[in-house]
């Protein structure tokens, strides 16, 4: 019984959640704050992973992040090698399709924050920088956590994106999503159902926690 | 010296046109029926909102001149401003919201002993009373030594008692450190025992009628002016 696709998944999972927690609360922040024209523009083509297909959203990644493609070759010329089939590749294309899951929660926080909060801090003297830090954020906590374990779940259970960036490299791009998939193809049911049964409490816990946060 | 004003803004539903002047340590009252546009006003002095024309002078410090093309920021403007409901920071202590945007971490103290709130410090602000937040708040506009105060209804969702109170520890500090207030109200009685001048506004307009009318013991609405309270009023136009 190999127990590593399930390492590689929450190593994924908990990378790709730090990457995107990182990334959303800003873009959260511009999306609520920021006038700008253009902007449901923009914002639809963040929410895109939700409403394509996986699989479609990782034959694009594979060309972009392909060897002729704009991010794989950019990638090559700065660090080297290349983004297919690599860790490092299933973190970004995971990242692409789960953003829409960090963002959304974030941005309701916002949403439903006091704007007098962020007015109030103005006043005080504070720059909109200085106000995201020592306001917005601290007081967004839960929708940020809320955020966090949606990608963190999210993630954990990708497949197909996964699987047309990464493949299957055991050791590598071999998550237990696509390990169970193997191992019901080959007919290898007791790993299938055993890895199975290690997403359930995983899950539903974070789900729990999820509500409660949410609720809040 | 002191906060001269003249400002012009079209709103959804009047136009917003007042020229006014509120000298150094003394307090002006905008009073006015709810919806006459108090807050834009006193929003656009703290630069929350952008006047379409006009200029604020404050100690000589251009504030705003639609022609000039100046606009400072709030952040620039260096003014204290308590929002009407409690607008404390939910994360922060009583204290560490009282010593928010602090240049002294002494004055703070006074501040919070002047108050009060010595004994409530540590607590969040969903643990303690309406009257103490909004004590709280006023320290946090105070604890950044401002040359001007605007206070936006602040004791509205008080009970009468703690109204009283907090209206006479804000007086005494106000009269303490000379310090500059434009106080909104849509109270008659409070606008009375804590103005220098007043400024009545209906539909974006100053309305001398108006407060005439609504200080008139024939009104229907009438409300006479004690005898003691009297002397300190003085229209402003």
């Amino acid at each position: 019984m190999d127990f590593f696709p399930l390492y590689l998944s929450a190593k994924l999972a908990v990378i790709t959640t730090s990457v995107l927690i990182l990334i959303s609360a800003p873009l959260a922040y511009f999306l609520v704050y920021v006038k700008c024209p253009g902007k449901f523009l923009f914002e639809a083509l963040i929410n895109l992973p939700i409403a394509l297909p996986p699989t479609v959203i990782g034959l694009y990644l594979l060309y972009i992040m392909g060897p002729k493609g704009y991010v794989g070759t950019i990638w090559g010329e700065v660090f080297g090698g290349t983004l297919l089939f690599t860790f490092t590749g299933i973190v970004i294309a995971t990242a692409v399709y789960s953003l829409p899951f960090a963002v959304q929660p974030i941005k309701a926080t916002f949403e439903k924050m006091d704007h007098r909060l962020r007015e109030n801090a103005y006043v005080l003297g504070l720059s909109p920088v200085a106000t995201f830090f020592r306001v917005m954020i601290p007081n967004s906590i839960n929708g940020i956590a809320a955020a966090a374990i949606l990608v963190f779940l999210h993630s954990m259970g990708a497949f197909g994106v996964i699987l047309m960036v990464g493949g299957s490299i055991s050791g590598e791009t071999r998550v237990a999503s696509i390990a169970i998939y193997e191992a019901v193809e080959t007919m290898n049911y007791r790993e299938a159902w055993l890895l199975s049964l290690a997403f359930v409490p995983i899950s539903y816990f974070f789900l729990l926690l999820v509500n409660r946060l949410t609720r809040s | 010296m002191g906060l001269s004003a003249v400002l012009r803004k079209k709103t959804e539903y009047f136009s917003i046109d007042v020229d006014f002047f509120c000298p150094e340590g003394k307090t002006l009252v905008l009073i006015g029926p709810s919806g006459a546009g108090k807050t834009t006003i006193i929003r656009m002095l703290a630069g929350l909102e952008k006047p379409d024309e006009g200029r604020i002078v404050l100690k000589e410090k251009i504030l705003f001149d639609s022609n000039r093309g100046i606009c400072l920021s709030p952040q620039k403007r260096e003014l204290g401003y308590v929002f009407q409901d409690f607008t404390l920071f939910p994360h922060l202590t009583i204290h560490g919201n009282a010593a928010f945007a602090a240049k002294d971490k002494s004055e703070v103290d006074y501040l919070v002993n002047y108050f009060g709130l010595s004994r409530l410090r540590d607590r969040k602000p969903h643990q303690v009373s309406g009257g103490e937040k909004q004590r709280c708040a006023i320290c946090q506009a105070l604890a950044r030594r401002p040359s001007l105060l605007l206070l936006d209804e602040p004791f509205s969702a008080l009970d009468v008692v703690t109204r009283r109170g907090l209206r006479a520890e804000l007086k005494k500090i106000k009269e303490e450190r000379a310090l500059s207030v434009v106080f909104v109200t849509h109270d008659i009685h409070e606008a009375l025992f804590i103005a220098d001048s007043i400024l009545p506004i209906v539909d974006g307009e100053i309305d001398r009628d108006w407060l005439e009318q609504i200080a008139s013991p024939v009104s229907p609405l009438g409300v006479q002016p004690r005898a003691t309270r009297e002397p300190k009023l003085a229209l402003v136009y």
